[in-house]
């Protein structure tokens, strides 16, 4: 090797060398799963869907294998650019309404959804008639034979 | 032998338990002090030989003696001891021998602590409880009895289930079933009032210690179940309003407008007949529960292995216990009422409105749990209702309640002014709307759920604080000696209501502003979450009594300075091969950092790992702990001792005058 | 008034009454009275020809979902070569998630009753059709209108009393 050559490749290992050492010693960012920003989107919704195969468990802690699959397919409709109400929509065409933890509003869940503001009115309504009826009650009529033994008891102390 | 001695025990315990009920209760009828003088022995005669069973059956799972069926298929020769004793209670019979351990336990309790009481109504309560012990031996004898033997004998057992194999489970379930089952008493003793037909404020005070101390423990048993689930299911969350879990939540709230509902019928005589209806109720729901969980009629992660002949037995004496007291409930409450009066603003007035709301949100609960039921019941196809559901519910109902523990303590009895509590409240009120509306500014962005959720906490807070202000300010002697001179019925209240407060802040905090990642780490990559950097330093194999371990090691530190080394791991079970994930926590005051493994993904080493960083997390469980510490303080006022002592005095009185 | 407590009492025992024969897992098929979705898949064994539901159209057909890992599904194949051999209805079996492709050699060591053998590698097209474990089968009809779904083993008794009713009204 002729003495330029020499020099190029020392000059070579040189500027390589400190590359090699910082591939070496420098920590890596552990990468993300999947694309944060859809990611997130999935989790918040796969949160309200139900795992059609288990006991009783959200789409997104499932470990089962459809709900695995599941999310694959969801992951690849928000990435195709779907947004939430469609994705919900391909998936109770395809599993009926068992699929979503938050019950859709309509005739058969009216009783469900309005229920609660139902109870808060009926006993609001209990509660109202209940304090009209004390306010004006008229202190019941002591018993003249209860109040006699109480006058003993008080005595003897 | 062991297991035949154990069932021999249980089929006396039964006779016992039919002497207790039906002696007592036709003396009580009669005036026979005889026949009422057995109700106390029968008792703790039923809780020894109960426990004697129980003591069987521990035995044979700790003799890992797979002859004896329940055994075979809940337990295994290579776990760890504790865990075999757990096992005892982890399947559907074991739990029910269990639950009427627990019964008998304050049947007997409730026969020691009861020489107050006049004789019929000690009689009576004995009695009643004696009933639901009938039925529930029975039910086990017949149905689920956990001394079945398998023969021949299997030579290794199926394993307990490797999500109960957790610190979890040796507790939760024993605090669980002290409150679930001890609200039986609360219901015996209003069954007794209804049985005699009369009901004065007595009754009030000798029910009221019960009933606050089986709060106390369904509150410790209630969190405990939230905390292991945190803990061992691996997903972050703490409730997921599971069928299962709403069962022991909704005797929670009714136990709760049950203690609140006690207090104005003691200190005022009013509510007899709601106190006495809700009574009912909270034993209903447990019962409800018990049914819910071992039916099969709803589908839950919690259910035990279903049994349609047992769900229908179970409802049978469902509907006989509840159906026959709500009988006696229409027929004899009506004569109950009293008349005293109270006013807009009166402290009876607002435990009323309290007992309002607590009722809807049951009632609401309640409804969301069975929709699905009735929905697929009457033909109209499958629907599930989950946590999206009860949250947007729940909260909104209970809120108010919230507010109004600012605002009950501070009102007087029969009467109270309006602006005079505005006076009193109105600095706290300004502190505490600051709080909402600033607060999440600093944490991470503005948010109204954790908004509304800091102004509630802050405000219960302010209030505590405003009623020791108040009522020390007429005590005598220096700081300590004051709040030593409280009563404990006062610290309890406080105490109980603080717990509240550091709840719901805690909950604001960590359902708004908790996040999550999952990351591929390869060996000696890095990933930051929170603030935090967490390193992944690789698996290691690792081995357990029963199961594979793959350990990883994370290093976990804070600009630069080494906060915690993790070591989460993913197990496989050796005998039922099941995998699970074993997430690795550090905690403090102010958060959970929590890690678990995914899935390997590649030869060199790389996982999936999740990573959580979980604000506030653990003022939930310091909430439940002030609840419980306030209401086990409640129960020991002073007050319920005394009565003890001048109706000992008053009863003495009465025999020597009916023996003279 | 008084008797309120104990009125809605007995209504909820006598839900809980009907809810002890019911099962809450067990999900009705939203595809009921719609068209069976579509799809073309590549047959196993042989990747040149395909499937399509459309080729069934004009027959009142069967498409029975397994897998060669599936327990049950081996234990209603004897019942499936039966009633193959009558030639009552055709029988389509999409193989479903089939990653080790096993399907080819199984059938020709069990027998095949199958008119045609669609390949679901991914399970995609199970996601269409709604699937949720196997086996699981429909009957579709001349429209191809999806009639039935019976999610399980099928045997004599299931299909004497669920499917041939069915078959006799579409005129099958």
């Amino acid at each position: 090797m002729s003495r330029i050559h020499h020099c190029l490749l020392v000059m070579l290992l040189a500027f390589s060398l400190p590359a090699l050492a910082e591939e070496v010693l420098a920590p890596k960012q552990a990468l993300p799963m999947h694309d944060p920003v859809i990611e997130q989107r999935l989790v918040k919704l796969a949160e309200e869907l139900r795992c059609v195969v288990c006991q009783n468990e959200t789409l997104a802690a499932s470990p089962a294998e459809l709900a695995v699959d599941l999310r694959r397919e969801i992951r690849e409709q928000m990435k195709a650019g779907k947004d939430d109400q469609q994705v919900i929509a391909y998936l109770v065409e395809r599993y009926g309404d068992f699929v979503l933890y938050r019950p859709p509003f309509k005739p058969v869940t009216w009783l469900l959804w309005l229920g609660p503001v139902l109870f808060l009115g009926i006993g609001g309504g209990a509660w109202y008639m209940t304090l009209r009826r004390r306010r004006d009650a008229q202190p019941a009529p002591v018993d003249e034979q209860k109040r006699a033994a109480a006058a003993q008891l008080l005595e003897e102390k | 032998m062991i297991p035949e001695i154990g069932n021999f025990a249980v089929i006396l315990a039964l006779l016992l338990a039919l002497t207790q009920a039906v002696l007592p209760l036709y003396g009580a009828q009669r005036g026979n002090l005889t026949l009422m003088a057995v109700a106390r022995p029968a008792a703790q005669g039923q809780f020894v030989l109960i426990a004697f069973a129980f003591g069987c059956l521990a035995y044979s799972f700790l003799a890992s003696d797979f002859s004896v069926q329940n055994v075979a298929k809940n337990s295994s020769s290579q776990m760890a001891w504790f865990y075999k004793f757990t096992a005892t209670w982890g399947s559907h019979e074991g739990s029910m021998l269990m639950w009427v351990l627990i019964l008998a336990f304050w049947s007997a309790a409730v026969s020691v602590f009861s020489r107050h009481l006049p004789e019929d109504m000690a009689a009576r309560v004995l009695g009643v409880l004696g009933l639901i012990s009938v039925g529930f031996l029975s039910f086990m004898l017949f149905t689920s009895n956990p001394f079945e033997r398998l023969l021949p004998a299997a030579l290794e057992g199926s394993d307990l289930n490797p999500l109960l194999q957790d610190w979890g489970m040796i507790i939760h379930p024993p605090m669980l079933y002290m409150g679930y089952v001890g609200f039986a008493v609360a219901y015996a003793f209003a069954m007794a009032a209804l049985l005699s037909g009369k009901m004065d404020v007595a009754w009030a005070r000798w029910s009221r210690p019960w009933t606050t101390v089986a709060w106390a423990f369904l509150t410790c048993g209630v969190a405990l179940g939230s905390w292991w689930a945190y803990r061992e299911l691996g997903w972050g969350g703490w409730w997921f309003w599971d069928p299962v879990e709403n069962a022991s939540f909704m005797p929670w709230l009714a136990g709760t407008a049950l203690m609140h509902s006690l207090a104005a019928t003691e200190k005022r005589g009013v509510f007899k007949a709601w106190t006495v209806l809700l009574a009912l109720t909270v034993f209903s729901l447990s019962l409800l529960g018990t049914f819910l969980v071992r039916s099969g009629v709803l589908s839950s992660v919690h259910s035990f292995a279903t049994d349609p002949g047992r769900g229908a037995y179970l409802l049978g004496f469902f509907l006989v216990v509840i159906g026959g007291s709500l009988v006696l409930y229409a027929w004899r409450a009506p004569k109950m009422i009293s008349g005293s009066s109270f006013g807009w603003y009166s402290r009876e007035s607002l435990l009323l409105a309290n007992n309002v709301i607590l009722i809807a949100a049951l009632a609401s609960v309640l409804l969301g749990t069975l929709y699905p039921l009735f929905i697929d019941a009457m033909g109209l196809g499958k629907l599930s209702v989950g946590p999206p559901y009860f949250n947007a519910v729940f909260v909104p109902l209970i809120a108010p309640a919230l507010f109004l523990m600012g605002v009950g303590p501070l009102a007087r009895w029969k009467e109270a002014s309006l602006p005079d509590i505005v006076t009193r409240m109105k600095w706290a009120l300004g502190v505490a709307l600051a709080t909402g509306l600033l607060l999440p500014l600093t944490l991470n962005g503005f948010n109204v759920w954790a908004s509304l959720g800091f102004f509630l906490a802050v405000w219960i807070a302010l209030a505590v604080l405003a009623a020791f202000i108040d009522r020390l300010k007429h005590a005598q002697g220096g700081l300590l000696q004051k709040l030593a001179g409280l009563p404990s019925g006062f610290w309890g209240m406080q105490l109980a209501h603080l717990g509240m407060a550091i709840g719901v802040a805690g909950i604001a905090v960590v359902a708004n502003y908790s996040s999550e990642r999952d990351v591929r780490m390869e060996v000696g990559s890095y990933a930051k979450l929170g603030g935090y950097t967490f390193t992944f330093r690789g698996t290691t194999e690792h081995d357990g009594p029963n199961y594979r371990a793959a350990r990883g090691t994370l290093e976990v530190s804070q600009d630069g300075k080494p906060v915690a080394t993790l070591q989460p791991e993913k197990r496989v079970y050796n005998i039922s091969g099941m995998a699970m994930t074993e997430a690795s926590v550090h905690a403090n005051i102010f958060r959970d950092i929590y890690v678990s493994m995914g899935d390997q993904l590649d030869d060199k080493g790389t996982w999936i790992v999740r990573l959580y960083h979980k604000p506030f997390i653990n003022w939930l469980w310091l909430a439940a702990l002030f609840m419980v510490v306030g209401g086990i303080m409640a129960a020991s006022d002073k007050r319920y001792r005394i009565a003890l002592r001048r109706s000992d005095a008053a009863k003495n009185l009465a025999t020597q005058g009916s023996a003279s | 008034m008084k008797w309120l407590p104990l009125v809605l009492f007995l209504a909820l025992v006598g839900f809980f009454a009907k809810g002890l024969f019911l099962d809450p897992r067990e999900v009705p098929s939203p595809f009921i009275g719609r068209t069976a979705p579509a799809f073309t898949l590549p047959l196993v064994g042989d990747a040149n020809a395909s499937f399509s539901p459309a080729d069934m159209k004009g027959k009142v057909w069967i498409l029975n979902v397994w897998a060669p890992w599936c327990v049950t599904c081996r234990q209603e194949h004897g019942f499936l070569m039966q009633l193959a051999q009558t030639g009552v209805i055709p029988i389509v079996g999409l193989n479903w998630k089939d990653k080790e492709r096993k399907a080819e050699a199984l059938l020709a060591r069990t027998g095949n009753p199958y008119v045609a053998v669609p390949e679901d590698l991914d399970g995609r097209v199970g996601i269409d059709y709604g699937v949720t474990a196997v086996p699981e089968t429909y009957l579709i009809d001349k429209q191809g209108i999806v009639r039935l779904k019976h999610t399980g083993l099928i045997d004599p008794g299931v299909w004497k009393s669920k499917f041939e009713p069915k078959l006799k009204a579409l005129g099958a």
